[in-house]
This record gives C-alpha cells, structure tokens and sequence, in this order.
C-alpha cells in the first residue's frame, strides 16, 4: 500500500473527517459575516471593526482561517495527486508534484502568519 | 498490484454528465478560492486598519473590473459552499442512489446559479 506522505491527516479518513469539520466551520463562518453585513443596520468601519475588536470574533476568524488552510491542503493535495501523474509525465511528475506542493504549503503558512497578524493588530 | 491496469483520466475523452460537472467545478473554483484568499485577506487588513482603509475598500469596489474580480471571486465561494454542502447531506445518506446523484446535481447548478446571479446583482 502507498503511504500518503505528503496528506494532510496521514490518513484518508483522516483527511475525510477534518475536510468535513472544516467544512461545517467555513459555512457558519461564512453565514456568519454576510449575515452580520446584511443585518448591522449602518454597516461601515465602525460596527466593522468593533465586531472585530470581540475576542471570540478574533477567535472564530482564526479557526476559521486554519480550517481554510487544512481544507484546501486536502484537496488541493488531491488535485496535484490527480492531475501531476507520472502515467501523464512520466518520472518527473514526483518532483513537480512535491515542489508544487511545498510551494502551497508555504504559500498557507504566508496566510496564516498574515491573517494572525491582521486579527491580533500588529 | 498491476501496474498496467487500464486507465482513463483523460478528461478530454470523457462525456461530462451532471454530477460530473458538479464535481469538476467544485474543483476549479476551490483552487481558484485558494487564491482568493489572498484578496479577502488584504480587504480585511485595509478595512480594519483606520477608517480611511475601510473606505479605501469600499471606494476600490466601485470600479468595473474590481467589481468582476469580486463577483467572480463571489461566484467561486457560493458554487463551492452550495456543491460542498451537497457532499454532506449524501455523507447523510441522503440522494446517494445513482438519480439521487444525478437530481442533487442538477439542484446544485441551478441553485448556484441563482444565488451567483443573486450575488451580481448585490455587487452592482
């Protein structure tokens, strides 16, 4: 059997599940701001940023955030596993793969270190 | 195992039924969202720095082609939740039967659909 080295969850049930938790925290997330943004009666910065001022909205917004990240790691690992084959490019597909993979995973470390410091205001 | 298994992934050769599409799709607008949180990550740093940023924001939405960029961005969010959100209720058991399948599909295009066209119609 192969061993999914560069998964998410080292497992595929693993990385069912957590694609399924993340996903259930991007929809209330989701809900959660356009409904904010439909429902404040003057929408603009300042109910905008005194949202964002509440600890649990910083809180939720960062879970929500890594939940992007773990699930977009998952599928996009799918797509490269998929599409970057070595039946379609032969030997060299393994390293194009694991660079295109290494690039995505730095590319949501960016966004993480990025969205930790908008939140907590550097 | 058999290495020389018959394959075909050759997606240019392969008939595109609904739930297909449903699929591919839910694809190419999750890679394209993974992009697309670099532009909603920059809109909440502006609109939470200082007024003038919100306004910034506020203010750079109101060309044409920023307005495309967010519908399409839009569009690639509901299209993803609403598809995504299909996995989960046949995680359920619900609509796992090959019409089943093939409804739920359907009902996910035409909805997004909607809900995209919705969406535009907000933008502008």
């Amino acid at each position: 059997m192969v061993k999914a080295v560069t998964g998410f969850g080292r497992s595929g049930l693993y990385d069912w599940f957590i694609q399924r938790v993340s996903a259930v925290v991007l929809v209330a997330y989701t809900l959660f701001i356009v409904g904010f943004i439909f429902l404040s009666k003057d929408f603009g910065y300042a109910s905008w940023s005194a949202l964002f001022e509440q600890r649990w909205v910083r809180v939720f917004s960062l879970v929500a955030l890594i939940s992007t990240l773990a699930h977009a790691w998952i599928g996009l690992w799918s797509v490269v596993t998929d599409y970057l084959t070595n039946r379609m490019m032969g030997g060299k597909a393994t390293v194009l793969r694991i660079l295109v993979e290494v690039l995505l995973g730095a590319v949501a470390v960016f966004y993480a270190v990025w969205g930790f410091e908008i939140l907590w205001g550097v | 195992m058999n290495k020389n298994r018959p394959v075909n992934l050759d997606i240019s050769t392969i008939k595109l039924p609904a739930p297909a599409l449903v699929s591919i799709l839910h694809r190419i607008s999750g890679v394209v969202l993974f992009a697309v949180v670099a532009l909603l990550l920059c809109m909440l740093d502006s609109s939470l720095e200082s007024e003038q940023g919100f306004n910034k924001v506020a203010a750079f939405f109101t060309s044409v082609p920023a307005k495309l960029v967010l519908w399409a961005s839009l569009a690639a969010l509901i299209y993803h939740l609403v598809a995504g959100v299909r996995h989960l209720i046949m995680d359920l058991g619900v609509g796992e039967s090959l019409e089943g399948g093939r409804r739920g599909a359907v009902i996910v295009l035409v909805l997004s659909v909607v809900l995209i066209l919705l969406a535009g119609v907000l933008v502008w």
